[in-house]
């Protein structure tokens, strides 16, 4: 899936993003880097606050101007991202890339109609008229196998249950075909088995549109099916990047191997990121050392004198700790205590 | 939806209908005796009971009330004892001059205050905001008879570029809003009306406009990449049914019309009318007018709710 010799559709370069206030700085993601490649699906995990939306919403440009600091490199298909202004920001947004939310109920306008609302996107990216924009959204609608489609354009998002609204929400996010699809955690709201489906069918709409996507998920299980690459995010730094099996067969990292230990394998679905002993630090004053420190069973006083940098283990497989050497297998099939 | 409108109005039947008995009761709620004031001190019994069977008050009081009612859904709400003119024709007179005042005044306050609490509420905090919060809190505040009087001395007695007074020269029969010279008339008691609907509407507009904008679907607008003039119509779409409400709730209070507005400006609408019909003990004239103002108070609400429906489909109620 990876070409090796394309340019990567997504590059992340020391992402700091700070929310300033008159009380406090808070430091939610912190020298970020990250590749995507056209069609590859990365699934950024970790836990609540870890900063996963907080880097999709930069992604998009969506934080708030004036409170946040936002320093770094971002690219997205050759362009900078930071640099976009006024109307090439629009155009940007939900036609190269496209970002799905985690609640379906909140996330559409509750007074216009979701044909109205996938229409005027369509309108508003490739020019056309209303009605051309509802033909489309018609197409969509059954794209994402909402049943009765017909019927469905018309409604309002209060009459459809989560998954169809989530079904919407999809479809408008793909009604411009981007290059990208940011998902932060799509199908967490949904019932189990709406979940799978709903998992399911954008994993298969992902690869047959040859689309990049990003998708955050508190969800090991979910990570495993969906995922070609994985970063784990902690205290706003990624902490642990590879693939797939990589990440979630042999992780380096403490922190991953501590998500992991407390996950029963094999069933890891459904499964929260908790069971950690201790809490993340606090983003308004982030430790001298590794931010892991706290919590991590191997921890030093060099592990708390400066942050680890990252480590390349192999080719895309990077991971910020001093004591990696200690963290190789087979001591990680140990479980840790919990 | 037309089948929810006819069930909203058949909504509205029974308010109407308790409306009407409430206003009926005033003659026995009223302290004092209607009859008084027409009847010399000296009357005799006989005279007494002939004036009262004249008026129907010999009847037993629900069966006055029906006769009462049954006048009323004819348009006949009897004769105003004061005057002894059909009070029908005083009430429309009165109300029709009032609902000049009352719509321009909801038109004028509606239009800046919408634009207003839009800007604030886009920018709660800001310079502007504070600016904008301070207007709605002069027009809440500030007495709006004394802004009439101050209106009056700058525009009538200093300026003298505005009437201070009356409907103009052609009076209250053939008054036309469409013609200047009538026009003039207008604009100080509009202005003045305007300043207390200015006010809550400016400050309800803000707080829905904010309201409306932390909501998450406003973020799922910009990611889909609508321009910011685009987001705006959909805030204020959403923001609307909040404003729709306090507007139609001001335009009732002012078709009630101000006793004050009206005396300042000696404007014969419906607030002059019921002040006139109070100090004279004038029944007929006070029931059919609180019972017209009421039936258009539901029907403000009626209209208000109706549109608050068809702009947003979730306040449909069964
Ligand atoms: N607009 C904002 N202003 C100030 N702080 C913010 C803002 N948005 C997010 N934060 C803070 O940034 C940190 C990271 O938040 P983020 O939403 O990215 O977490 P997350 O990893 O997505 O968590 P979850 O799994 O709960 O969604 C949190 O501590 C949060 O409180
Ligand atoms: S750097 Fe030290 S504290 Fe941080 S994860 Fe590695 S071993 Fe633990
Ligand atoms: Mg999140």
């Amino acid at each position: 899936m990876s070409n090796g010799s394309s340019a990567p559709l997504v590059s992340v370069e020391d992402l700091n993003v700070k929310f300033v206030s008159r009380e406090s700085t808070v430091n939610a993601v912190n020298d970020v880097n990250l590749t995507l490649d056209p069609g590859e699906v990365l699934c950024i995990i970790g836990e609540s606050g870890s900063g996963k939306s907080v880097s999709m919403r930069a992604l998009l440009r969506l934080l708030p101007e004036r409170r946040t600091k936002i320093t770094g490199a971002l690219e997205v298909d050759g362009k900078d991202v930071l640099a976009l202004k006024g109307k090439e920001l629009s155009d940007f947004r939900g036609g190269l890339v496209s970002m799905i939310f985690q609640e379906p109920m909140t996330a559409l306008d509750p007074v216009y109609s979701i044909g109205h609302q996938i229409a005027e996107t369509v309108r508003r990216h490739e020019g056309c008229s209303m009605e051309k924009g509802l033909e489309r959204a018609l197409e969509l609608l059954e794209l994402v196998k909402v049943p009765s489609a017909e019927r469905r354009l018309k409604a309002f998002p209060h009459e459809l249950s989560g998954g169809l609204r989530q079904r919407a929400m999809i479809a408008l996010a793909l009604s411009c075909r981007p290059k990208l699809l940011l998902a932060d955690e799509p199908t967490t709201a949904l019932d189990a088995t709406v979940q799978i489906q709903v998992l399911i069918l954008l994993r298969k709409l992902q690869e047959e549109m040859g689309m990049g996507m990003i998708f955050v998920t508190h969800d090991l299980g979910v990570a495993a099916e969906i995922a070609d690459r994985v970063a784990v995010m902690y205290a706003g730094r990624i902490v642990e990047t590879g693939t797939v099996q990589e990440v979630l067969n042999s992780p380096r990292h403490p922190y991953t191997q501590g998500m992991l230990s407390s996950t029963v394998h094999g069933n890891m679905r459904g499964k929260d990121i908790e069971a950690i002993p201790g809490s993340p630090p606090d983003l308004r004053s982030l430790p001298t050392g590794c931010s892991f420190a706290p919590r991590c069973r191997i921890a030093d006083d060099g592990c708390r004198a400066e942050v680890p940098a990252e480590v390349t283990l192999g080719p895309g497989r990077i991971a910020r700790c001093f004591k990696l050497d200690e963290t190789a297998a087979p001591k990680i099939r140990e479980p840790m205590p919990a | 939806m037309t089948a929810y409108i006819i069930r909203r109005l058949f909504y509205a039947i029974p308010i109407a209908f308790g409306v009407s008995i409430v206003c009926f009761a005033l003659v026995y709620i009223a302290p004092g005796d209607p009859l008084q004031t027409i009847l010399p001190e000296d009357a005799s019994e006989e005279t007494i009971l002939m004036v009262k069977k004249a008026y129907g008050f010999d009847k037993p009081i629900p069966v006055q009330y029906f006769i009462w009612l049954g006048k009323v859904l004819t348009g006949d709400f009897g004769l105003s004892i004061a005057t002894g003119r059909p009070v029908t024709d005083e009430i429309f007179k009165a109300l029709g001059n009032t609902i000049l005042l009352a719509a321009g005044a909801v038109l004028v306050a509606f239009t800046l205050a919408f634009t207003l609490g839009t800007v604030a509420g886009y920018r709660i905090g800001s310079a502007l905001d504070r600016a904008v919060t301070g207007i709605a809190v002069i027009g809440v505040s500030v007495p709006n008879y004394w802004l009439g009087i101050v209106l009056v001395i700058i525009f009538a007695v200093e300026l003298n570029v505005l009437p201070a007074t009356g409907m103009g020269p052609r009076g209250s029969d053939s008054f036309d809003i469409l013609v200047w010279n009538d026009f003039r008339h207008v604009i100080m008691p509009i202005i003045t009306l305007s300043l207390i609907p200015i006010g809550i509407i400016t400050r309800t507009t803000r707080s829905a406009v904010a309201e409306v904008l932390n909501q998450d679907f406003v973020e799922t607008l910009r990611a889909k990449g609508l321009l910011e003039t685009e987001i705006l119509i959909h805030v204020i779409k959403n923001a609307l049914p909040q404003v729709l409400a306090v507007m139609g709730l001001q335009f009732g209070y002012l078709m009630g019309g101000s006793i004050l507005v009206e005396t300042i400006f000696t404007w014969p609408g419906s607030g002059f009318l019921l002040n006139k019909a109070i100090l004279t003990r004038d029944l007929p004239v006070l029931q059919g007018t609180i019972l017209v103002l009421a039936i258009i108070f539901v029907a403000t609400n009626l209209v208000i709710d109706l549109l608050q429906t068809a702009v947003d489909p979730r306040l449909k109620r069964s």
